[in-house]
């Protein structure tokens, strides 16, 4: 596990009320993370949570701001209003949804709110954040991705679709600041026991725990990872998917 | 899905709902009753489950509300681990009072099976420093409940029949130390045990004993005790938080008849080489188990019971003797096996098990019926002494066992949520 650090941190959370968000944001405030901005869509949620880290960490200074994730200029004007506190140390953008594969076949409207909310709001954040960055010399963002980035599935392409826009946008990223203080991470969870995947659970589906991912998250960022998958078992997995040959993909009911 | 109790002595499906924070609890609850809550499964039969139908899972309910550093009163959800408790809370110098064999398990669960822990004779159960929680009826009603009212003392040790605790407010306690003294005490008698039981009430707050099972009434055993410390011993280490995990589960039980008697004789030997006074850290030393996880796949396929019993102080002797009889007898038991006192303090719940007494807790793998017609034996010896058994820990009592144990039934039933139901509730009331 990571050791505290000495230095205060400034951590800013995008999607702060997802699963694995907030056991991130625990982790954080038991390491001595010194500021925290939680920022969702629902104020109801995320005050449950800032109780909770205000009892993990008394001396964590909280603040929680709900914004609009869809709208680019919004998105601009809520990081600018965040970075000109003060530049943050670390930022995980976490927010996402997991729509339903056929609804967005049938319905190109949820289609399109899919791909936003999963692939251009989150990639909109990053490079926001990292033009901040930038100019302050230093920090991390950190995005969330998934193993469904890794190869089109018939079950669930349109999220895929999605996450995989992220994995090109971070690797262009990666390789824009490459040698550069500035770090961008992609983290790749498998499917995670969270609110997001209760339906999945539900089909039997094995799901990993939402605080092995979450510690694995935190260790990637604290050791600047550019792509860490969670739980690691993913990495093997997903190299033997993507290099499965067509003839016996196409075959896979997956 | 299929969900297993702590005793995996079934897999049966059932329609799982995550309540994942109170605004949407009621909801989901008034579709989808009637079921039962399940925390984190560490009660060992069948009162966390509801084969074929639906389980409310609580462990996702899991955030703290506010503590108070001066009273030291910390309101939180009831999906809240007691690890989770103490992990956060213990290095700020407060404690949970009363905690099992097990910090595995939720604050839910603490309360609905009033769990107790070596300080009865101290510190009571878990249901006496609770001073608040809200309970949610099925039909939607939101209840805050304090102390004193009856619906409190029904929910207390009420194997969550009486509603869905949501959140509570618990007591806890200053401590100056993470440390325990301990002091390790052999004994080779019944008699022995009570006299160091009876000498140890006073100055000593946590007792408990480990009994070898196979030695009948001529019961052999390790005595321990132990104390909080005012501050850390030098040149301890606090323990790694390393778990190890037992990786299958093996086709066979690793406890039988080949590998109990000899494990009992090494325990015992390695344990009264231990003996007199030592220090301890509060983990390994109160919950010895949660460092091996998923120990109870050692009893392999078909799961295991666990029998515990609560005989009142007048017939403990006799009684408890006949039952290590009986179980030498059988040539059944595992090296699992706890012999501990109550003290003399009034319960908090209508249906809380312990009493004034003794109490004897052992596990049994699984064999089928040969291991069912021990347990009517063993039944007879502590209904004949006025005893009774955990409903935390049972997967098969008869109903009569059940409420000639608990005079206070018909007083609880008229508490019940006719939205609730659990495979456990059917078997001992009806419905």
């Amino acid at each position: 596990m990571a050791t505290a650090s000495n230095t205060p941190q400034r951590i800013v959370i995008i999607g702060a009320t997802s699963g694995i968000a907030e056991h991130c944001a625990r982790l954080w405030a038991q390491q001595g993370a010194s500021h925290l901005v939680l920022v969702a869509r629902n104020q109801e949620k995320l005050t449950l949570i800032e109780q909770d880290l205000r009892v993990r960490n008394p001396a964590l200074q909280i603040r929680c701001q709900t914004g609009n994730f869809t709208d680019p200029v919004s998105i601009q004007q809520l990081v600018d209003s965040i970075a000109n506190e003060a530049c943050p140390d670390i930022v995980l953008i976490a927010h996402g949804t997991l729509p339903d594969q056929s609804q967005c076949q049938q319905d190109l409207a949820a289609n399109a709110d899919a791909l936003v909310i999963n692939g251009l709001s989150p990639v909109w954040f990053a490079e926001a954040f990292v033009t901040r960055m930038v100019a302050a010399g230093r920090g991390t963002v950190a995005v969330i991705g998934s193993v469904a980035g890794d190869r089109g599935r018939k079950s669930n392409y349109v999220y895929g679709a999605a996450k995989g826009l992220v994995t090109r946008y971070v690797q262009g990223l990666q390789h824009r600041l490459a040698g550069s203080p500035v770090n961008v991470v992609l983290v790749k969870p498998g499917p995670t026991d969270t609110a997001m995947t209760a339906h999945l659970k539900h089909q039997g589906a094995k799901l990993a725990s939402v605080e092995e991912v979450a510690n694995r998250i935190v260790q990637a960022i604290q050791n600047g990872k550019a792509t860490a998958y969670a739980p690691a078992k993913w990495a093997l997995i997903m190299m033997i998917i993507r290099h499965l040959p067509r003839f016996i993909f196409n075959h896979m009911d997956i | 899905m299929k969900i297993s109790s702590w005793g995996r002595l079934s897999q049966d499906k059932h329609h799982v709902i995550s309540l994942s924070d109170h605004h949407q609890a009621a909801g989901l609850i008034q579709q989808s009753n009637p079921g039962i809550c399940f925390g984190n499964g560490r009660s060992y039969g069948d009162v966390c489950l509801n084969p074929g139908g639906t389980l409310w899972q609580t462990s996702t309910l899991n955030r703290f509300i506010h503590f108070d550093e001066q009273t030291g009163r910390l309101r939180c959800e009831a999906g809240v681990l007691l690890r989770d408790i103490q992990r956060t809370l213990v290095p700020r110098g407060w404690m949970l009072p009363v905690t099992p064999g097990t910090q595995l398990i939720t604050v839910g669960g603490a309360i609905a099976n009033d769990v107790h822990g070596k300080n009865h004779h101290v510190l009571g159960s878990f249901g006496d420093h609770v001073h608040a929680f809200r309970l949610l009826k099925t039909d939607g009603t939101l209840l805050d409940c304090s102390p004193h009212t009856n619906l409190f003392k029904a929910t207390i040790g009420g194997m969550g029949l009486t509603g869905i605790i949501l959140d509570a407010e618990l007591q806890l306690r200053a401590i100056k130390s993470p440390w325990l003294t301990t002091d390790t005490v052999p004994y080779h008698s019944l008699d022995e045990f009570f006299e160091l039981a009876d000498a140890s009430e006073q100055a000593w707050e946590h007792t408990v004993s480990w009994i070898d099972c196979l030695s009948g009434s001529q019961a052999r055993g390790i005595f321990l005790r132990a104390n909080h410390a005012d501050a850390a011993p030098a040149g301890n280490k606090a323990p790694s938080a390393k778990q190890l995990t037992m990786p299958l589960t093996p086709p066979l039980s690793l406890v039988n008849g080949l590998s109990l008697r000899p494990f009992n004789e090494l325990y015992y030997r390695l344990q009264a080489r231990k003996a007199g006074p030592s220090v301890a850290h509060y983990e390994p030393f109160s919950y010895p188990l949660d460092a091996l996880q998923h120990w109870n796949r050692m009893y392999g396929p078909r799961g295991f019971y666990q029998y515990q019993c609560v005989v009142p102080r007048t017939n403990a002797r006799d009684a408890i003797a006949a039952l290590l009889d009986s179980i030498r007898h059988a040539g059944a038991g595992s090296f699992l096996a706890v012999l501990k006192t109550f003290g003399d303090r009034p319960a908090p719940g209508l249906l809380s098990f312990p009493m004034p007494g003794a109490t004897l807790a052992l596990d049994f793998p699984n064999k089928g019926s040969k291991t069912l017609q021990l347990f009517s034996v063993l039944d007879n010896i502590v209904r004949e002494a006025g005893g009774r058994l955990y409903a935390a820990k049972d997967a098969r009592m008869p109903a009569d066992m059940f409420a000639a144990g608990y005079p206070n039934v018909p007083e609880f039933l008229t508490h019940r949520d006719p939205g609730i139901s659990s495979a456990m509730s059917r078997r001992l009331f009806g419905s």
